[in-house]
């Protein structure tokens, strides 16, 4: 292993020990985490790792610790995460808007499980997607990403890391517990090869007067970390450049107008997604995670009833695929949302569709993964086929 | 009881500091704290007020020299108002 | 006939941000106090004022991050311990110091309090102790008094409130001290202390509130608080810990002083391979 703890080769491993991995790829040196079913994995993978890179591994007393810590490691400059799963996402709520607000970068993974409350802690589910949009209070944006393999969930937790400090945003990853707990082969690369974008820095003199929110052209301020003798202030309450309590409605909404359109202005930059067999497609099957599988194989089984169906794969859940989905939607006749809750993505493909066509769901409330056969029944309902 | 205390024979080789009171008017939120408090008793509560209306504390007529710059209105003042300066000897 | 001489600045200034003074404490409230201690001792120490951090929660003592002139982290509402814990672990070398109220640190904060102190990791915690919610107009807290009033309990609290001298010993601080913002010499001897001293401090500041605690509990100014603290407060580092609850109601003296100094060791977590 080399010193930078890097495991380059290939590996077997399952999607909480690949995500435990990717972490240590992209440089996280601190895991503050609770356990919690089907997450508590990457928590045990990093507290056996993080001691061999110098990292700091701690178990909090709850969730609202361990978010707390992480965005103190954040502060102070450390690259931090912590991993979860509903009800623990939940208990992160409040201080995911923190994150938001003092612009610390954060990785927070939520492996998630059947739900509602205690719901169905060793079976899947993919029902906090409105959740990780909408869970703090507040306006506010942020990049959430959806792996559907061991090896996706290893990529985008060093994306997340590298997205997360470029523009001084929490990232949430937004598994599901097949992906968790599946092995499947994860090839990690040599240190060399794994991107790493580094934090915009203040450097200036410490002591000039340095305003730690003072935003720059992409609207994300240098960060200032705790101990460089910028004796910076932090705080949750509405604030202005210098980072002091503002509690003036013009203050606020230039405070939150800017945090919005950091991430929105970028988010060409943040989306991500796939797509399979739809240059002659006419139905479109949207679906991420897991549920992705079995998209692509009820597309094949309708292309082989002569159906044109097609799938779009959102990785990016948050912000949506805008582009990618512009580019396809035009040629489509319907569209079908595939995701195991009762209809929460699929909102959003309304939203853009309107009413000019059809735009159906396969839903589950979870517990199994979605087999293919409901979703290719869907393709031929639509494609009315009979 | 009878009090037993005499004058200490190096009294006068004893210099009883001196302090010089200085006050932040604006910051003053007129608590007393620095009046009650003080441990010469040489402060009182000024019939001005301040910007915003609070009494702000003044030395008392008659021990305007009895500071000995012991600092304890500056550390139980709440509002980085007052502090005290040693008047050089 | 010498009067008072009015000045610009005061010595303290540079270490606390006095381009926002006046802050916005009540007249009487000893947070001040508490937190100009707390500066004093941050002037005193050999610690690198570069290396110094407060954070603190929600609440009147959570603005004392707000005014301090050094890395300041004004957390959610009983998240500054667990914050402060990512701040020393992230990075060693700073010394991180938790300023927060009783409501903060020992009601919504409870858990993170006395897991901090288990953990024993290297933190100094203040906890200005004023009995009450002052910053919602008060409330009753953790450490309402038996039978005081607040705006919550109007016919007179009837919870018993926490020791928190008895309840952070158990918990496993290595420092526990108790004072009142009369004792200031006391109170930055013992922040000096706690500073130097390995493992989880924690020092509880009683600290007037006239205007959400003392109002409605027969002491109208921080004065009459003062004046309490006076007649009522004894050394009790003798006492045994679960003597030590306060209780304004009766006659009973309020403990002050230093009650656990010992030295379990300090939080430290693993490392095995050279450093990344």
């Amino acid at each position: 292993m080399s010193e930078t703890g890097i495991l380059t080769g290939s590996h077997f491993m399952n999607g909480d020990h690949a995500c435990a991995e990717g972490a240590i790829a992209a440089g996280c040196r601190l895991f503050g985490g609770y356990p919690i079913t089907p997450s508590t994995e990457v928590a045990e993978r990093l507290a056996r790792r993080l001691p061999q890179v110098g990292g700091v591994f701690i178990q909090m007393e709850d969730e609202m610790a361990s978010i707390a810590a992480v965005l103190g490691a954040s502060a102070a400059g450390s690259r931090a995460m912590t991993a979860t799963s509903g009800p623990g996402f939940s208990l992160m709520m409040e201080n995911l808007g923190l994150a938001i607000m003092m612009e610390l970068p954060c990785l927070i993974v939520n492996i998630q499980r059947g739900s509602p409350s205690t719901g169905l802690p060793t079976l899947p589910g993919q029902s906090d997607i409105m959740q990780a949009r909408w869970g703090s209070h507040g306006d506010y944006r942020l990049a959430a990403y959806s792996p559907w393999s061991p090896q996706e969930i290893f990529d985008l937790t060093i994306h997340g890391f590298n997205v997360a400090d470029r523009y001084r945003i929490p990232v949430l990853l937004m598994a599901d517990e097949v992906v968790g707990h599946m092995v499947e082969r994860v090839v990690i690369p040599e240190a060399a090869e794994i991107p790493f974008w580094d934090r915009k820095r203040a450097n200036g003199k410490a002591g000039e007067t340095f305003h730690p929110f003072e935003p720059g052209e992409d609207l994300v301020p240098p960060f200032a970390h705790a101990g460089e003798g910028y004796r910076v202030h932090f705080t949750g309450l509405t604030h202005d450049t210098r980072g002091y309590p503002d509690m003036s409605a013009e203050m606020h909404q230039q405070l939150v107008r800017r945090l919005v359109d950091k991430v929105e202005r970028n988010s060409a930059k943040l989306e991500m997604s796939d797509d399979y067999e739809v240059e002659d497609a006419n139905i479109l099957v949207l679906s991420y995670g897991s549920t992705a599988r079995s998209a692509r194989r009820a597309v094949r089984e309708a292309r082989e009833l002569g159906i044109k169906a097609g799938a779009l794969r959102l990785i990016s859940i948050w912000p949506f695929p805008e582009q990618a989905f512009n580019a396809l939607a035009d040629q489509m006749d319907a569209f079908i949302v595939a995701e195991v809750n009762l209809g929460q993505m699929i909102t959003e493909v309304e939203r853009r569709v309107r009413t000019s066509k059809p735009v159906s769901g396969v839903h589950h409330a979870g517990g199994a993964m979605l087999p293919p056969g409901p979703i290719l029944e869907e393709i031929k309902r639509v494609a009315g086929h009979a | 009881m009878q009090v037993f205390a005499r004058i200490p024979v190096n009294l006068e080789r004893f210099q009883i500091p001196r302090g010089i009171v200085y006050l932040i008017l604006e910051r003053c939120k007129g608590c007393n704290l620095c009046v009650e408090l003080c441990p010469q008793q040489i402060l009182e509560v000024s019939p001005e007020t301040n910007e915003k209306g609070y009494h702000y504390p003044q030395l008392k007529a008659q021990s305007d020299r009895h500071c000995v710059n012991c600092e304890f209105c500056a550390m139980v003042c709440p509002e980085f108002a007052i502090y005290t300066v040693e008047e050089p000897q | 006939m010498r009067d008072v001489v009015f000045a610009e600045a005061h010595p303290l200034d540079r270490i606390i941000r006095s381009d926002r003074m006046p802050h916005i404490w009540c007249p009487g409230c000893g947070i001040g106090i508490a937190m100009r201690c707390y500066a004093h001792a941050i002037l005193n120490s050999e610690i690198e004022e570069q290396n110094q951090v407060v954070v603190s929660g929600i609440g009147c003592s959570g603005r004392v991050a707000g005014y301090m002139n050094i890395d300041s982290y004004h957390t959610t509402h009983g998240r500054a311990i667990p914050f402060a814990v990512g701040l020393k672990l992230s990075n060693p070398a700073l010394n991180v110091t938790v300023f927060s109220g009783d409501g903060d640190l020992a009601a919504i904060g409870g858990n993170h309090l006395i897991h901090g102190a288990r953990r024993n990791l290297d933190l100094t915690v203040i906890c200005t102790n004023n009995f009450n919610y002052g910053m919602t107009g008060g409330q009753s807290g953790p450490t309402t008094p038996y039978n005081a009033r607040t705006t919550t309990s109007p016919y007179g609290s009837p919870e018993l409130p926490f020791n928190l001298v008895d309840l952070l010993a158990a918990a496993g601080a290595n420092f526990v001290s108790r004072w009142t913002v009369l004792h200031v010499r006391q109170v930055i001897d013992d922040i000096l202390y706690a500073f130097g001293k390995p493992g989880f401090s924690f020092i509880e500041i009683l600290s007037p509130c006239p205007v959400g605690f003392g109002k409605s509990n027969n002491f109208e100014t921080g004065i009459e608080e003062m004046r309490l603290y006076r007649e009522r407060c004894e050394m009790g580092e003798h006492m045994p810990l679960s003597e030590l609850g306060i209780d304004l109601r009766a006659e009973r003296p309020i403990y002050i002083g230093r009650f656990i100094d010992r030295n379990a060791p300090p939080f430290k977590p693993v490392h095995l391979g050279p450093a990344a």
